[in-house]
């Protein structure tokens, strides 16, 4: 979650650079807003039981 | 407890708890400015004001985006503006996947499923969509479904009514004297005649907002006063989660003793009014406060999660319920 990846899901930089420990917090409840791995901004799709998140050129992930 | 104190609380339990007349915004604004030593006390009263006037039935809703971000208006808590840097991108739902979220929080035991659109007022477009949506889920799950789609006219009112949307959301956000500091592309009056014309159609009002956006305590009691002169059916309470790229982004979630004293005002102006749980509690109260608002006030929550965020599990609100011994409210009551 989060930074796991090449890109933080929440703020879209670079997991490896900055510090991203309020990004992690703050994803308990927030979906995830960018690709971790291409840093685009994903389409989400929140639902009462959980999210749905599709990235352009890596497709959907899910809660 | 100081004499003042004391009296603010004595004379709130007269009046409301005894005589079930809400508080003034002036008696709000005194229960505003009660110390955190008092806040047990309150809470305490505010808890027998809603079982004597609405009873411990608690009105459990599920909310969904089906038309989420890309709008035009500036509300700057919104991250659904298109106006700002938010992350939020525009999406839709398809009628399916609206039926399916409806069947799942049908299951909950939750009687209300509102469908949300991020949008100024709808368009043909979305209007049909919701029409093939509420009766698709007519046709599928005993549930009441209620809309929140922005500024409504008279014909969409119509609409809407006809389709069997039982109750219509559209929250004045806060006091009318802070809301050009929230939303400068349309006005509260804007809001109030959407609220007016779903009255006269027969729908319940679903009005209430969000705390925590800079505004005084004279006029979070303000706002308390304007929705009680409304005389809403429900008023769903948010506290503020500053969401990234938006003009609030930056502002401190308000404290928990602070949300909770608003909840606790709000029952002592609407003693009769569906006060329900809304977004940004989880980040302001934490788990402990869904327990301390259901104990001190509040009779309705959202379960789940929100339009753009994530909330508390379904099950760990509908096991809180189990444990306090506040029974859901069933279909087709009214509370």
């Amino acid at each position: 979650m989060s930074a796991v990846g090449t890109f933080c899901d929440r703020c879209g930089a670079p997991a490896g650079e900055g510090d991203h420990a309020r990004c992690v917090r703050e994803r308990a409840l927030e979906p995830p807003r960018f690709c971790p791995e291409c840093a685009r901004r994903m389409v989400v799709q929140v639902d009462p039981f959980g999210w749905t998140a599709r990235c352009s050129r890596h497709g959907e992930r899910t809660s | 407890m100081t004499t003042a104190t004391s009296f603010v609380l004595a004379r709130a339990r007269e009046q409301v708890l005894e005589r079930g007349e809400g508080l003034s915004e002036e008696q709000v604004l005194e229960v505003l400015q009660l110390p955190d030593s008092e806040l047990d006390a309150l809470l305490e009263l505010a808890h027998e004001v809603r079982m004597r006037w609405c009873g411990p039935e608690v009105e459990v809703e599920g909310i969904i985006s089906l038309k989420t971000g890309g709008c035009p208006e500036d509300c700057h808590f919104c991250s659904q503006s298109g106006l700002f840097e938010s992350p939020v991108r525009s999406a839709w739902l398809d009628v399916p996947m609206l039926v399916e979220a409806a069947k799942q929080t049908a299951k909950t035991g939750a009687t209300e499923f509102c469908i949300v659109a991020a949008v100024r007022g709808p368009d043909a477009r979305l209007m049909a969509q919701v029409a093939a949506g509420v009766a698709a889920i007519k046709d599928a799950v005993d549930i009441n479904v209620a809309c929140s789609l922005g500024m409504l006219t008279p014909e969409q009112v119509t609409a809407l009514a006809e389709m069997g949307v039982h109750r219509y959301n559209h929250n004045l956000e806060t006091a009318r004297s802070h809301f050009p500091n929230v939303v400068t592309t349309h006005t509260w009056e804007e809001r109030w005649e959407t609220l007016r014309l779903v009255r006269e159609a027969g729908m319940e009002v679903c009005c209430g907002g969000i705390v925590g956006m800079g505004e005084t305590l004279e006029q979070r009691a303000e706002f308390a006063a304007q929705l009680a002169s409304l005389t809403p059916d429900e008023v769903p309470l948010n506290f503020l989660n500053p969401r990234p790229g938006t003009p609030f982004g930056d502002l401190e979630p308000m404290s928990g003793p602070d949300a909770l004293r608003t909840v606790a005002a709000f029952r002592l102006a609407l003693p009769r009014t569906v006060l329900r749980f809304a977004g940004g509690r989880e980040l302001t109260l934490g788990d402990l406060g869904a327990r301390k608002g259901l104990l001190g006030g509040i009779n309705a929550v959202i379960v789940g999660n929100y339009l753009t965020t994530l909330g508390r599990p379904a099950e760990s609100d509908i096991d809180l319920l189990g444990e306090l011994e506040m029974p859901i409210k069933a279909l087709n009551e009214t509370l």
